[in-house]
């Protein structure tokens, strides 16, 4: 018997059932879409919260005043009312860290900041002109305001996006002009190019820009500094940053061994693992439901098979009596099995491949297809195949001629 | 002539419960190539255990049973399967045509379990069976267009496509009218006089008259194997049939 006079049978059996057959198929053609679209769902915001985490300066080490007491009684307070990270402290870094190559201080502010008739609530960031360089922030228009700038605490700032769109109007140029933030004007001499959300959605274009020491003494009247962000050599070396600047923390802040950190040092790559986990649970998640429907749809082919089995005893009968052997029945239901579940994975994949891009376009999810799931599940369903198959080709195989032969 | 069929004292014994039911008592007789049998007997007499395994689908309990020189006895369900191929051609009562499949695809479905032809092998052998049966024209027909004799006449030529050395036909004009009867039997008569052997089962007397030799069954014994002197022509049968017998 030749293979491919099987694979020939077997077709004109589907052929007989094309109803019957695409039904079949609809489990397998379900599943394997379901499976291709929930991966691509989890694998597409995956990638869109690395993207937007690596967008922030994949670089990027964060450094937060942090309460080591833990004494009884007394009220926590906020990080940004800590007063444990100083300006000493920057310039600690800046002479001692070997893997730090940028670092700046910030403090922040909330306020109303009003051009003319125009106003926007938004939020004033003081840091060094270094601060560009870290965040990987270049300028639309305009230049970055210098060291000077930050020894006079000059009126100068930078605007984002958000802030031109609200408080100029039909595309007058902010550059040169004067706005004011909490009644201070504020001369503008830049404006950032557009960063878009983050990970978390907040708007990073909604900001202004200014000398730390400008939102120090004029605005916030404060001495010490809310913040540190610096830029590690490379992405690998954020880790060993990491170490030398809590090294050179501990130190300047004069702490004991065993004293806790009053600081908390963050990398972008923690922050990145930390999502990527998330969403790659959420990828197992989804594509364990898919996977679920996978298995309906393989029963559902064993269901079929069984049926069709029975219903054809009589042609079974009849081939045997012709000529067919056991091992030609069985591989008849076998490859037929086969044949719908592939088929219905070639199109699942089809349709998955179509979802995701619909889903992208109409809800504006991130998708990302990955040549792994098309594998896995073009595999999966032709393992379903088999396995669901096989059954029911045995029987076929071993029912008795005479018997199938009289069967009505 | 070469002997087609060899049976020598052929016992084929069911267990059923506790019982044992002996279908054939010792079976004995032969047919030479050429032949037109027919077996005839009635309900219970063992016909079609008879038919069953002279068809190699089921095996002897004891005995003999040689076809075209080979003993079935020894032979593996697959190797049995191997031979209905070659050397058997089934035509049933039902017709048991595939359903919404082709006459020629009916007819090639024998070659299918016969690796080593081609498909154009295949398609040539078939059409000339068809030609053989007269159907050449509704090659592309579908069982449900064709009528009941049409189909049972594609179903001949699929008993004949493999070119086996025996016809087996199992009351194959049981389903049909008695001018049809005598239109298939006209044609198994052809081939039989083309060389072709046949064997028939039935329990009709009317069939068995076409046939030039008759082996009668009872009890799962043989009871009379007679030549038939006077075989009637089927196609002169036919002529003398009112011309509109019905109203």
């Amino acid at each position: 018997m030749n293979f491919f006079n099987l694979i020939r049978i077997a077709l004109r059996a589907l052929q007989r059932n094309k109803l019957r057959a695409f039904l079949t198929m609809l489990g397998i053609i379900i599943g394997v879409g379901a499976v291709i679209a929930m991966v691509a769902i989890g694998q597409g915001s995956k990638q869109s919260i690395q993207d937007q985490l690596s967008s922030m300066g994949s670089n990027m080490i964060t450094i937060r005043p942090n309460s080591n007491t833990s004494v009884g009684g007394g009220a926590r307070l906020d990080a940004t009312s800590l007063q444990t990270l100083k300006l000493d402290d920057i310039k600690a870094i800046e002479q001692q860290a070997k893997y730090i190559t940028a670092v700046s201080p910030q403090v922040s502010g909330k306020g109303q900041a009003i051009n003319g008739a125009l106003n926007w609530p938004t939020s004033i960031q003081g840091v060094s002109p270094s601060y560009l360089d870290i965040r990987d922030w270049p300028l639309k228009d305009g230049v970055a305001f210098g060291d000077n700038d930050v020894k006079a605490a000059s009126k100068v700032c930078l605007i984002g996006q958000t802030v031109v769109e609200n408080l100029f109007s039909g595309g007058e140029n902010p550059v040169g002009k004067t706005i004011r933030f909490n009644k201070i004007p504020f001369k503008i001499i830049g404006v950032l190019s557009e960063k878009g959300e983050n990970a978390f959605g907040q708007d990073q274009d909604d900001i202004i820009l200014a000398p730390y020491t400008t939102v120090q003494k004029r605005i916030l009247a404060i001495p010490y500094i809310q913040n540190i962000f610096a830029s590690a050599i490379d992405e690998s070396s954020s880790t060993l940053a990491t170490e030398e600047v809590s090294q050179i923390l501990r130190t300047a802040h004069k702490l004991k061994t065993g004293d806790d950190d009053d600081f908390t040092v963050r990398t972008q790559a923690e922050l990145i693992n930390t999502f990527s986990s998330t969403s790659q649970l959420l990828t197992v998640l989804l594509a364990a439901i898919a996977g679920i429907s996978l298995v309906v749809g393989g029963i559902g082919i064993m269901n079929i098979m069984y049926v069709s089995v029975t219903e054809r005893t009589k042609e079974i009968g009849l081939r045997m009596s012709i000529g067919a052997r056991g091992i030609d029945i069985l591989l008849q239901f076998l490859i037929e099995a086969i044949l719908i579940s592939i088929t219905g994975g070639l199109i699942g994949i089809a349709l998955g491949i179509t979802a995701s891009k619909l889903i992208t376009v109409f809800l504006s999810w991130p998708t990302l297809v990955s040549e792994s799931s098309i594998v896995l599940s073009f595999i999966v369903c032709t393992v379903t195949g088999v396995f669901f198959g096989y059954y029911p080709a045995v029987k076929a195989s071993r029912l008795d001629p005479i018997e199938a032969l009289r069967y009505e | 002539m070469g002997k087609i069929l060899e049976l020598h004292d052929l016992k084929r014994e069911f267990r059923m419960g506790t019982e044992i039911v002996r279908a054939l008592k010792g079976v004995s007789f032969e047919v030479t190539a050429g032949e037109f049998v027919t077996i005839m007997g009635s309900s219970g007499s063992g016909k079609t255990t008879l038919l069953n395994v002279l068809g190699c689908l089921d095996k002897p309990t004891s005995g003999v049973y040689q076809l075209d020189g080979v003993d079935i006895s020894k032979l593996s369900r697959d190797e049995l399967a191997r031979l209905r191929n070659r050397k058997i051609g089934f035509v049933f009562q039902a017709y048991n045509l595939l359903a919404r499949t082709s006459a020629l695809e009916n007819v090639e479905l024998p070659l299918f379990y016969n690796s080593g032809l081609t498909a154009h092998d295949r398609r040539e052998r078939a059409v000339k069976a068809l030609e053989a049966v007269k159907l050449a024209e509704r090659l592309d027909h579908m069982p449900n267009q064709l009528s009941g004799g049409q189909q049972q006449r594609v179903a001949i030529a699929r008993a004949l496509v493999n070119e086996p050395v025996m016809i087996l036909a199992d009351e194959a004009t049981g389903n049909l009218d008695t001018r049809t009867s005598y239109e298939i039997m006209a044609l198994l008569q052809e081939l039989n006089q083309a060389g072709k052997t046949i064997v028939f089962v039935t329990h009709e007397p009317d069939i068995a008259a076409f046939s030039s030799r008759t082996v009668m069954l009872r009890d799962g014994k043989v009871i009379r194997d007679s030549k038939n002197e006077n075989v009637r022509s089927a196609r002169q049968a036919l002529s003398e049939l009112p011309v509109a017998d019905d109203y």
